[in-house]
Formats: structure tokens, C-alpha cells, sequence
């Protein structure tokens, strides 16, 4: 982008271009502004005041992540002022729900639990009664407990205009504000699609990966990321590893194409096939026809194939041999396959069942 | 996908997933994108909802998708060519196409434009049962976009005319200049993750990697010297091929990598009979499938989380896969077994890592030259990519087609193989659901899947069901010619009257036991949108 103007951000003058909001000028020059509602991909709400700044000749302080810059713009990220009011804002939040960290499935990886910290506070001034709505457990994907919901919003704009799913809104006001699918139903009672785009936007404990609970904090799990193994779109997703196990799937947040961090319903919750107890897991001969399969050793098992196909070769000719590859397998996988065919065995016989 | 590769001489995705946001006219034709590429479906919710994309969905089913639609088209099931010959009659006859692109770019549009001068509108509603208005209204919107996109899939190629509706959907495309542009294009939408990989990689009976044909000599001679051994020239056999030389006996022994044909295929009783008489029936897979149960080796392989590799997905993006779990018990990755079988075999193949694959793959298929695993660590690159300076290419045909000039074909309707009779008055389709993929072998392992979608259901219209008898959540019977089977019906307006739809994913109610093998002569692909049934109560 063209840069054509220039604004003063804690005293460092930077070239900025039309458009950009505060807070991406900010994070383009490593100044650190903590933010909450603010979601990549969706619109800018302004709604938690968590990422506000001191505008010189601005009447109030201002929220970074929806206002643009202006030419000239002397901006404050860390003033007692600014510091104060993010204070404010977080006590509030932390005294009006129930944020028993102790057992969150997001200790470690909250947001608000991070902005706790970073601003240092001790304890929240107030004394709220959280709302203790029942945790939704209805479902065996999505666990929901909205006594932990900050009310960013983010779930819901991450439902309609990322996926435009439109299943998910704000209902009620003031202190009883819910986000939820409409007539305050579970998931499961709802035309949710279980994309889990909510549960990857939800920044505290509201919107937990169900079948993650207890199985792995956020500091012990690695995440390898790799290629969707469901449709063609390939997703980049991120595994969530732990002791060995997938824990969970997260879309991967390069936002790379070709799906810039979002997933489907499949890719995020279809993954416990891997660990499933019928995977095969050792040769299988069936040394007669009719007869069991027995277990064998890897040897065993290529000396029956090796033996079986060279006779069919020398007796029928490699033409009576075919293979079938897999529109499941590796690119790698699929080119070795063709050349073992074709070279190994001398024949064009293979087709893959993507016709299918 | 031969479709495509005879109009322009390449069968892949000519565009980006990313451009369908971004284009003026989205036209999906046989596509449930929502449920089965949920993911690219946002993208054409984000471009209606969004950024005012018109959509224009052809398709016999009230599929999700209608709901965001400009106009919808329900033409009767197999007779999609009629539709988008009469999209071409009025386009033609309205003086709305490209006529500089089609003189400069393209050949063959005097032959189109004799054939579809008789796909009138009130033909096309006589045939189609798509109102002529509508037909106007639609070619319209399509021809008069500065971009335009077309988007199939399944629903479009698993007919008899599989072949005949990929290429009218490319004469659409030509006639009015969408080819070659940023947003334009026509979009095969794969369903499985690395069926455009299995392809580029030579995994099809007539080819080498890059589609260089095994009958050239030229291409012959290059992969004997690579690969160090001499090379038949005679294509081989396609799948439903070979099980019929199974079926006679000629077919003596099969290896199947990581496919299920005893659900996928059409006709299960016959490919059952046809696996059997093998002599020699080898298994390799993650899971003891229907078609591992009946082999004589079964050998388990290591799945995607617990290997490297790449899968090119439906643009063309070759993009890394990374183990991050280790394989169960013995398993082993798909390529370490065949290279140790092959070199049993007596034809060694030494390689130390997925990656040493790719170098060869590099080496020897042009498109992937440039793709290697270091350039492809943070996002994938789209073949064609010739050299390892080269970033990929988003669209293809910008400056010409592959194959020179884009060629129009005349293509006239063939009615689907089977048609409705008395006996058989009902036709059904088959497909998949959003929960579900394939064949089920994994999905079906997921607790969230089974609980949104636990069995296979018979979609059929208030219309049918009331004059049949049946009650939502009843069971029914469904006959077709070949077998019969029985599911729990669901009453919707989803499906059109006179026809039903059922998924293929549960092999309980094997709905391949139903579906017609008859083939798309070209694409050997077979009809699983259309065959005559009958249903009633169980
Ligand atoms: S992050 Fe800016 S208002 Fe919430």
C-alpha cells in the first residue's frame, strides 16, 4: 500500500496510508495495544474499549482498532489515562463473570486473563453477581458456559460474516445480553453447522472444544500444521498435539489460502479416526481363499504378495495385474505408486476411484 | 475432467478459490458446495452477502445454497445441457456474447451456434421444466457480468453426459469472454482432498505424470530413461474396467491403495463378485474396510497426521502435509511399503524421505518443477510452476489457451441412461451430506458427525410421500433394477417431485446397491445423479 501521509505514535513519527486504523499502524511498528472484540476477518466493532489511545485534540480517548488515522495524528498508547480506563473496563469484566480459572479449559491461553496480568491488577474493585447460566453440555463438539462470556461479540460476527452461517446473535439486553443461536436454544437444538468457527474465535472460556477438556493445557500442546484430509479445498488447519494424541484441530492463523484460517465441521471435528481403536495395525494374510486372516510380519507379508504377483506376471503376463491408487494419498504416494505399475510391474493398469 | 482438458486443453480448476469472492456472478450448476466444500461455500456467501455477487444456482435440488440465490433454476434431474444450451440460445440470440473474444480466442462457434439455435426457451422449459423467463434472466445476468465464474461439480459430471456438460459449461464460459480472466473462469470443485494430486501425478490408465500421454513416444522414451526400464504404450484399464476383466477372469490380481470400490462403486454386487474371483487381492489402508475384508493381504498404512507429503488440492495449490502423530502398532506410510515391496519385486526404489520423492517429481513433470518443500514451508504454490523463480499461477488460459484457441463443442442433449417407467416411476440421485464424507470410513469414527447425521435417509417430497403413504421417519423401501434397500424417509421440499436423494456414506443402506453402472463414454465416470426407482413403505 502506498504510504502517503505521516502521524506521531508514542513519539516515533511513521508513514502511514489512508485507511489504516490506529491499531494497524501500531502493530506495524511493534507497538503492543491489547485488544478484545477486535477479530481478523470480521468488522470492527468498537465494542469492548479494551485498545483505546490518547488523540491529541481528541475530545475523549478512542478506540484504536475502528478509528482510521489522520494526517498529522499524535497518538498515545501508554498513558495513565489510557491505562486507567483499560483498568476499569477489565475489572468490570472479570468481576461480572465467573472466572474461576482453576478448572477453564483456557487457563493459559484467555485473553482476559492475559489482559489481567499485563495490566497488573490485583483483584477487581466490584462485587457482581456472575449470572451462573448452566453450562451447555448438550452437545459432543461444542461445550458452552456463558457465566465466562465477555460479550465481545466475536463468536457472532465470526458466524455471520465469516461463514455466514447466520446462526448465531446477540438476544437480551443489558446484563442478561446472551450470545446465542435465536430463541436462546443449544447448539444442538439449533440449524447450527458445527463449522466451530465460534469456539477458535471465543478469546476467554465461554466457547470450549468439548471433547479437548482435560486433555492438554495450552502451554503443554504443540501444533503442527499441515493439509485437511477431507475435501479439495485443502485447508491449512493446526493440529493440536499432545502426548502423542490430536486433542483438537484449530485453523491455522498465517491466514494463508486457501481458507485464511477458517474450517468446516470435518476438519475441525472429524478428526478422531486417527486414534480410533479398529486402525489396523499389523499385516493381515489370508493364506487360503475362504479361509481367516492371520497376522503376519512385514517380511511375511511382502514375500506372499512378491511371490504371488511374479507368478501371476510370468503366467499371465503383467496385464492381468491392475493397481488402484488413492485420491486419499500423497502426491509422493501416488507418484510412487504409478511408477511401481508401470515400471515395477510393466503395466499401465492403474486408475485411481476419483471418478467416482 | 476430459471435458475441460478437449475445450482448453488443461481439465483442472482454470481459476482461484480466492477470486469467487471478488468476482461479479458466481453460476453454480450441480454443486453442494455448502456441504461439501463448506469452506469455499463462505466465499460465495461472502460475495453475495458482502460485496453484492450475483448468484445463479442450477440445480434439481433446493440445495442450501438457493437461499442466497439471485435466481435458482430446478431443471428435471440429466438434463443439464439442455439448460446451458439454452442459456447459449438466448445469450446468441439477444447479441450479448463476446463476439471479439470468440473471433480471436476460440474455434468451432458456427457449429454451436447451429445446435443451440434449437434450444429455444420453450423448448428448454418443455425438456427441463425451467420456465422460460427465468432461462432469459439468468443468461442475462451471466453474459452481461465483467466477471463471471462457473462452479461444478458431482452433480454435474456423475451422468451418462458427464463429459457433454463440462464442455457446454466451457462454451458458456467462451461464448461470453469468461476464460483467462481474474474472477472468470470454470471451476471443477473436487470433493476428495488430493484428486487433483492423483491426476497430476499420472494415477490414471492413459498418462504419466502431467498428463504426458504413454502412447507418445517421445514422453515414453523420457520416463525409460528416468525410470531405467522400458514402458508399454498401451493405455490401460480404468477402474470399472478393471473389475469387469476381473468379473471374466482375465484380471488376475489388484492392489488397491487407500480406496473402498466395495461402496464406491456403482453396482456393489457385481464389483463383490468381480474382487472375489481375483486370484491375488491386495489391501493397503488405515482402516479393515468392506474391500480390505475380502483381501488376501492386508497391510495397514500410516494416515495423513502421521506422514509428510504433499496434497494438491481443487486450484492447483500443492501444498505440505506434516506427521505430527505416530502411526498405530506397525503401520508404515504409503510410500515406504510400496518402495519396499517394489524392491522385493526386483526393482529397487531408494528413497529416505517424502521429500526425495518430490525432487524426482520435479524433475520429471514439468507443471511441478518449481514446487519444492522449502518454497512451499508457509503457503502452497498453484501448478503451473516451471522453475523455482516462478510464484505459481492464480488463473490459467490468460493469454491463450493451452491448447492454442479454446474450442467450442456442439453438443446435443442425450437423455439420462435410465428413465422412469411404471414400474420405476421415481428418479434418485445420490450424494453427500455435510457431515459425511465418502464412504464413510472415517466420519463415521466421529462422535460429532454420527450425532448431527447418525443414518442414511430417503429425501422425498410431501407431494410423492403423501401420495405414497409414507410418514417422515418411516421406513421405506427403495427398489431400483439392480437390488433394493430399505432407510428411514424425510420429508422435504428439498427434493422435487418425482425424485429422491440419498447419500452414499453408510454402507448399511449401500445406495450403490441401486444406482446404474452405465457410463459417461468419454469421462468413464458413472451416473449416480439419475436411475429409476421405485419406493414405498417397508
Ligand atoms: S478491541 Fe477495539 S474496541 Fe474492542
Amino acid at each position: 500500500m502506498e504510504k502517503i501521509c505521516s502521524v506521531t505514535i508514542d513519539g516515533k513519527v511513521v508513514e502511514v496510508s489512508p485507511g489504516q486504523t490506529i491499531l494497524e499502524v501500531a502493530r506495524e511498528h511493534g507497538i503492543y495495544i491489547p485488544t478484545l472484540c477486535h477479530y481478523s476477518k470480521t468488522t470492527n466493532v468498537g465494542a469492548c474499549r479494551v485498545c483505546v489511545v490518547e488523540v491529541e485534540k481528541a475530545k475523549s480517548l478512542v478506540a484504536s482498532c475502528c478509528m482510521p488515522v489522520s494526517p498529522g495524528m499524535v497518538i498515545k498508547t501508554d498513558t495513565e489515562k489510557v491505562r486507567a480506563s483499560q483498568k476499569l473496563i477489565v475489572e468490570l469484566l472479570w468481576a461480572s463473570g465467573n472466572h474461576d480459572c482453576l478448572s477453564c479449559e483456557q487457563n493459559g491461553g484467555c485473553e482476559l486473563q492475559n489482559l489481567v496480568y499485563w495490566l497488573g491488577i490485583e483483584r477487581p474493585r466490584f462485587n457482581i453477581a456472575p449470572p451462573n447460566y448452566k453450562i451447555e453440555n448438550t452437545n459432543s463438539m461444542i461445550q458452552r458456559d456463558l457465566s465466562k462470556c465477555v460479550l465481545c461479540g466475536r463468536c457472532i460476527r465470526a458466524c455471520n460474516e465469516i461463514q455466514v452461517n447466520e446462526i448465531l446473535d446477540f438476544s437480551n439486553r443489558g446484563h442478561f445480553a446472551k450470545v446465542g443461536p435465536a430463541f436462546d436454544a443449544d447448539y444442538i437444538n439449533s440449524e447450527c453447522y458445527f463449522c466451530g468457527e465460534c469456539v477458535d474465535a471465543c478469546p476467554v472460556g465461554a466457547i470450549t472444544f468439548k471433547q479437548a477438556r482435560f486433555s492438554g493445557r495450552p502451554w503443554e500442546i504443540k501444533k503442527v500444521k499441515t493439509t485437511c484430509t477431507y475435501c479439495g479445498v485443502g485447508c491449512q488447519i493446526d493440529l493440536n498435539v499432545h502426548n502423542n494424541r490430536i486433542v483438537k484441530v484449530t485453523g491455522n492463523k498465517d491466514y494463508v489460502q486457501p481458507n485464511e484460517g477458517s474450517l468446516c465441521v470435518k476438519g475441525r471435528f472429524g478428526m478422531d479416526f486417527v486414534n480410533d481403536p479398529s486402525r489396523l495395525k499389523t499385516p493381515l494374510i489370508r493364506k487360503e481363499k475362504g479361509g481367516d486372516f492371520t497376522e503376519a510380519t512385514w517380511d511375511e507379508a511382502y514375500d506372499f504378495i512378491a511371490d504371488s504377483l511374479t507368478e501371476i506376471k510370468k503366467k499371465n503376463g503383467p496385464d492381468s495385474i491392475a493397481g488402484l491408487s488413492s485420491a486419499r494419498c500423497t502426491n509422493e504416494e501416488n507418484y510412487l505408486f504409478q511408477k511401481f505399475l508401470r515400471a515395477g510391474i510393466g503395466t499401465n493398469n492403474v486408475d485411481h476411484c476419483a471418478r467416482l | 475432467m476430459a471435458g475441460l482438458a478437449a475445450a482448453f486443453g488443461s481439465g483442472a480448476m482454470t481459476n482461484s478459490i480466492e477470486e469467487i469472492e471478488f468476482t461479479n456472478v458466481i453460476l453454480a450448476i450441480g454443486t453442494n458446495t455448502t456441504e461439501n466444500h463448506p469452506v469455499l461455500s463462505s466465499r460465495v456467501k461472502r460475495a453475495v452477502c458482502q460485496r453484492n455477487a450475483k448468484l445463479i444456482v442450477i440445480d434439481p435440488r433446493e440445495i442450501d445454497l438457493v437461499k442466497y440465490a439471485t435466481i435458482w433454476l430446478r431443471q428435471k434431474p440429466g438434463t443439464d445441457v439442455v439448460v446451458l444450451n439454452g442459456l447459449m440460445n438466448v445469450i446468441i440470440t439477444e447479441d450479448i456474447f463476446a463476439k471479439e473474444y470468440v473471433k480471436n480466442r476460440t474455434e468451432g462457434f458456427e457449429a454451436l451456434q447451429k445446435v443451440v439455435s434449437a434450444y429455444t426457451p420453450e423448448y428448454v422449459e418443455k425438456i427441463s421444466g425451467v420456465p422460460a423467463e427465468d432461462l432469459k434472466t439468468a443468461a442475462r445476468i451471466y453474459a452481461t457480468a465483467n466477471k463471471a465464474s462457473i462452479l461444478y461439480a458431482m452433480g454435474l459430471t456423475q451422468h451418462i453426459s458427464g463429459t457433454d456438460n463440462v464442455k457446454s459449461c466451457a462454451n458458456l464460459a467462451m461464448l461470453c469472454g469468461m476464460v483467462g480472466i481474474e474472477g472468470g473462469g470454470v471451476n471443477p470443485l473436487r470433493g476428495q482432498n488430493n484428486v487433483q494430486g492423483a491426476c497430476d501425478m499420472g494415477a490414471l490408465p492413459n498418462v504419466f505424470p502431467a498428463y504426458q500421454s504413454v502412447a507418445n513416444d517421445e514422453a515414453r522414451a523420457k520416463f525409460e530413461k528416468f525410470w531405467n526400464v522400458p514402458l508399454q504404450g498401451k493405455p490401460g484399464k480404468t477402474i470399472l474396467e478393471m473389475m469387469e476383466a476381473a468379473h471374466k477372469g482375465e484380471m488376475k490380481a489388484i492392489y488397491v491403495m487407500g480406496e473402498n470400490p466395495m461402496v464406491s462403486d456403482p453396482d456393489l454386487t457385481h464389483v463383490e463378485a468381480s474382487l472375489k474371483n481375483l486370484d491375488l487381492l491386495v489391501v493397503q489402508d488405515i482402516f479393515m474396510t468392506e474391500t480390505a475384508a475380502v483381501a488376501d493381504v492386508v497391510l495397514p498404512s500410516a494416515c495423513f497426521a502421521e506422514k509428510d507429503g504433499t496434497f494438491t488440492n481443487t486450484e492447483r495449490r500443492v501444498q505440505r502435509i506434516r506427521k505430527a502423530v505416530p502411526a498405530p502398532g506397525q503401520a508404515k506410510t504409503d510410500w515406504q511399503i510400496i518402495a519396499e515391496l517394489s524392491a522385493r519385486m526386483g526393482y529397487p526404489m531408494n528413497y529416505s524421505s517424502a521429500e526425495e520423492i518430490m525432487s524426482e517429481i520435479n524433475t520429471v513433470t514439468p507443471s511441478y518443477a518449481g514446487i519444492t518443500y522449502s518454497r512451499i514451508e508457509k503457503e502452497g504454490i498453484q501448478w503451473p510452476c516451471p522453475n523455482t523463480d516462478h510464484p505459481g499461477t492464480r488463473f490459467l488460459h490468460s493469454e491463450h489457451f493451452s491448447r492454442g484457441l479454446g474450442l467450442f463443442h456442439a453438443v446435443e442433449y442425450v437423455p439420462a441412461a435410465e428413465q422412469t417407467d411404471d414400474e420405476y416411476p421415481i428418479i434418485l440421485s445420490t450424494g453427500r451430506v455435510l457431515y459425511h464424507y465418502h464412504t464413510g470410513t472415517m466420519t463415521r469414527l466421529s462422535k460429532g458427525s454420527v450425532e448431527r447425521c447418525p443414518e442414511s435417509l430417503v429425501e422425498i417430497n410431501p407431494v410423492d410421500a403423501e401420495k405414497l403413504g409414507i410418514d417422515d421417519g418411516q421406513m421405506v423401501k427403495v427398489t431400483s433394477r439392480r437390488g433394493t434397500l430399505e432407510a428411514k424417509a424425510k420429508i422435504t421440499t428439498r427434493s422435487g417431485v418425482g425424485t429422491v436423494f440419498m447419500n452414499f456414506h453408510f454402507h448399511e443402506a449401500a445406495v450403490n446397491l441401486l444406482t446404474n453402472p452405465a457410463l459417461d463414454p468419454i469421462g468413464k465416470i458413472p451416473e449416480y445423479k439419475v436411475c429409476a426407482v421405485r419406493v414405498e413403505r417397508a
